[in-house]
């Protein structure tokens, strides 16, 4: 080989900063023109007053601030946070095991499992929904099969179903992911070595798929913390969470600048969630 | 107002896009525009010409999906000879507003939205006045039709349908009839957990405050508290909130009594067992009404297009394919009422109901009641 072989393309770290920028700069563009500028457009609201008959009076204020800390758009905060934490909780501990189960399949087993988790995912949410409604109302099939009178619709309960229902898919693919790339020669060694299987899997096992733990956690809890449809429709509107609050100052009251602010306290809340993931899931 | 249909989309898989919901459940972006409280309404009515050559205006026009023929801008291009008619369609009133309340020309020529709407563009100055002299079908109205109390003499809006709130119930399922708003504040125990009741906020508080006597209109702290705490109690015996599809629940036999609008309350089903029933402390009165842009620059086509729409022919339409009443009296004559249709009521029946007024800064009260009562 020759000197002048050994020596480098003329500056190697750019070359790739350049693909870098050319594969992100489709993606980047649309985040940037679809969701970042709308979105601090629409949160720029905040700090105006609302118009007589709705709109935006362009004058500085932090009322809309003061009115969020209202008892009452707390205890909203609060029902939102409790009804999704209660679902993520849920959705852990169906979703492990099925995660679990699914990793030891044969491979081909394995694909059939995988499809038939998202396979829901093919149908309209509206539509799911409303078989849950037809299932649990009233006359619905289940008091009919069972010949009974049971109240199961609207109330918190068919709230947190209807959430699960929707969004157990996004718990299985990540821990799947976590626990399929698990070598099981880490589990042998541990057997090996005298662990029974529950200290095998405390020990081993789930520190090491707790960074799935958190993305699936993270995948239920963000859509179900700001969802309206399902606790309008399977709720029945007598509880409201957060997503109702904003739909209704920005669709029924011609609140902008209030809806606005409920909106940036919603992302202030899932940015804290993310950096509590993100520091975790180093730790792990 | 009463058409609060609104996009349920669905959400996409990924947290990312959750937080993209969440933006997008806000709606649209950031061109809503300052709506000045201050601006009086112009008294300066623009001069118009009764002989205009309409074939060099154009017509822009916002209304609900389906709430005129389909065929109109077609027949009005046909029949009136204007160059051109293009129909936007809304979705509610508020989404009409921000289209509407833009500093300078919307674009738009006619509206239509419900009456305390038209009232506050109004008092926006947004509207231009009616002339009389360009609409002579004016005079198929009911008399009672130009006499609304939010536009006395219909200076700015022309009405459209109109109709009223009451109970709408399965008179098989029920043990006695529906006679009071009671009735679905306070049911009684064969009732309890079949009964819906609307969310939409003035439509919330309206069997509260009518039970207690109240206006529906009424701005007071104390009647909005007590009221309040009569919605809280019912809470409890209510199968749920529903403004949408409680013609489905009371057909299903899951509802046996609701709070509807009559022109949604499936009176025509073929069964024949759902009635309806404004309650004796009486109820509201709403308007859809059509409106001219101030800043339209067709105003001659746009009278002629209302005095189109007035014309019974056309204007029946509305009551024989929406089942809503319209205000047309020569239009109502000619409508054939099916058996068990709404469309019987009588004009002087609907004006016992006090319409529904903007009240500007004080509708927030309503909008923390709908909370409150919700979050209850």
């Amino acid at each position: 080989m020759t000197s002048q072989t050994k020596t480098r393309p003329a500056s190697p770290a750019r070359g790739r900063r350049f693909a870098a920028f050319a594969f992100l700069s489709p993606g980047l563009t649309y985040l940037i023109v679809l969701l970042l500028v709308p979105l601090a457009l629409v949160l720029s609201a905040a700090f105006f007053r609302r118009g007589r008959f709705g709109g935006i009076i362009y004058e500085f204020t932090t009322e809309n601030f003061t009115r969020l800390i209202d008892p009452l758009y707390l205890s909203v905060l609060g029902n939102s946070l409790k009804i999704a934490g209660i679902t993520t909780l849920l959705a852990l501990l169906i979703g492990y095991p099925t995660a679990y189960f699914i990793a030891q399949l044969p491979r081909n087993w394995k694909t059939i499992a995988l499809v038939a988790i998202v396979l829901p995912f093919w149908t309209n949410f509206i539509i799911r929904i409303y078989a849950w409604i037809m299932l649990l109302s009233g006359p619905g099939i289940v008091n009919s099969v069972l010949g009974t009178q049971l109240e199961l619709l609207y109330k918190d309960g068919a709230i947190v179903v209807g959430l699960l229902y929707s969004y157990l898919p996004l718990m299985v693919l990540p821990l799947y992911a976590a626990i399929e790339r698990l070598d099981p020669q880490l589990r042998e060694a541990s057997a090996n070595l005298g662990a029974s299987a529950f200290t095998t899997f405390r020990k081993v096992t789930l520190p090491l798929t707790i960074p799935g733990v958190l993305t699936g956690c993270l995948f239920v809890f963000v859509p179900s913390f700001g969802n309206f449809v399902i606790p309008d429709l399977l709720g029945g509107g007598k509880s409201i969470m957060v997503g109702n609050l904003i739909r209704t100052q920005f669709l029924q009251a011609r609140d902008e600048p209030f809806g606005a602010t409920l909106t940036l306290a919603l992302i202030a809340v899932l940015i804290v969630l993310l950096m509590v993931q993100s520091w975790a899931a180093r730790r792990a | 107002m009463f058409r609060t249909r609104f996009t349920r989309r669905l959400p996409a898989a990924v947290a990312v896009a959750g937080l993209a919901l969440a933006a997008a459940a806000c709606g649209g972006g950031g061109e809503s525009t300052s709506t000045g409280a201050e601006a009086a309404p112009s008294a300066s009515a623009a001069q118009l010409n009764a002989n205009a050559d309409l074939s060099k205006q154009s017509l822009q026009v916002t209304v609900w999906d389906g709430y005129t023929p389909k065929e109109l801008p077609d027949k009005v291009k046909q029949d009136l000879k204007v160059s051109n008619v293009k129909i936007n369609l809304h979705d509610t009133n508020e989404t009409a507003m921000k289209k509407l309340a833009v500093p300078g020309d919307s674009g738009i020529d006619v509206a239509f939205v419900s009456g305390q709407y038209a009232q506050a563009l109004w008092e926006q100055g947004l509207l231009e006045p009616i002339h009389p002299e360009l609409i002579p079908n004016l005079s198929n109205l009911y008399p009672e039709a130009t006499q609304l109390s939010y536009d006395k003499g219909n200076k700015y809006s022309v009405p459209y349908t109109w109709g009223t709130t009451g109970i709408c119930y399965r008179s098989d399922l029920v043990k006695a009839e529906p006679t009071s708003w009671n009735d679905i504040l306070k049911p009684p125990a064969w009732a309890q957990k079949k009964v819906t009741m609307m969310t939409t906020e003035r439509w919330l508080a309206l069997p509260a405050l009518k039970a207690l006597g109240y206006s529906v209109n009424t701005d007071k702290d104390d009647e909005i508290a007590k009221a309040k705490e009569l919605l809280v109690a019912a809470k409890q015996n209510l199968l749920g909130y529903d403004d949408t599809t409680f013609g489905d629940k009371l057909k299903s036999g899951e509802a046996v009594m609701v709070e509807a609008w009559d022109g949604w309350c499936p009176t025509t089903d073929p069964k024949k067992n759902i009635k309806f029933v404004v309650p004796k402390e009486g109820s509201d009165l709403w308007v859809d009404t059509m409106v001219i842009m101030k800043s339209s620059k067709n105003k001659e086509a746009a009278h002629a297009l209302i005095n189109y729409i007035l014309d019974p022919k056309i204007h029946g339409w509305a009551a024989e394919n929406i089942n809503y009443k319209v205000p047309n009296k020569a239009a109502m004559d000619a409508v054939k009422v099916p058996e068990g249709s709404l469309l019987g009521i009588k004009p002087a029946e609907l004006l016992n109901g006090e319409s529904i007024r903007d009240l500007g800064e004080a509708s927030t009260k309503y909008t923390r009641l709908s909370t409150e009562v919700q979050a209850q």
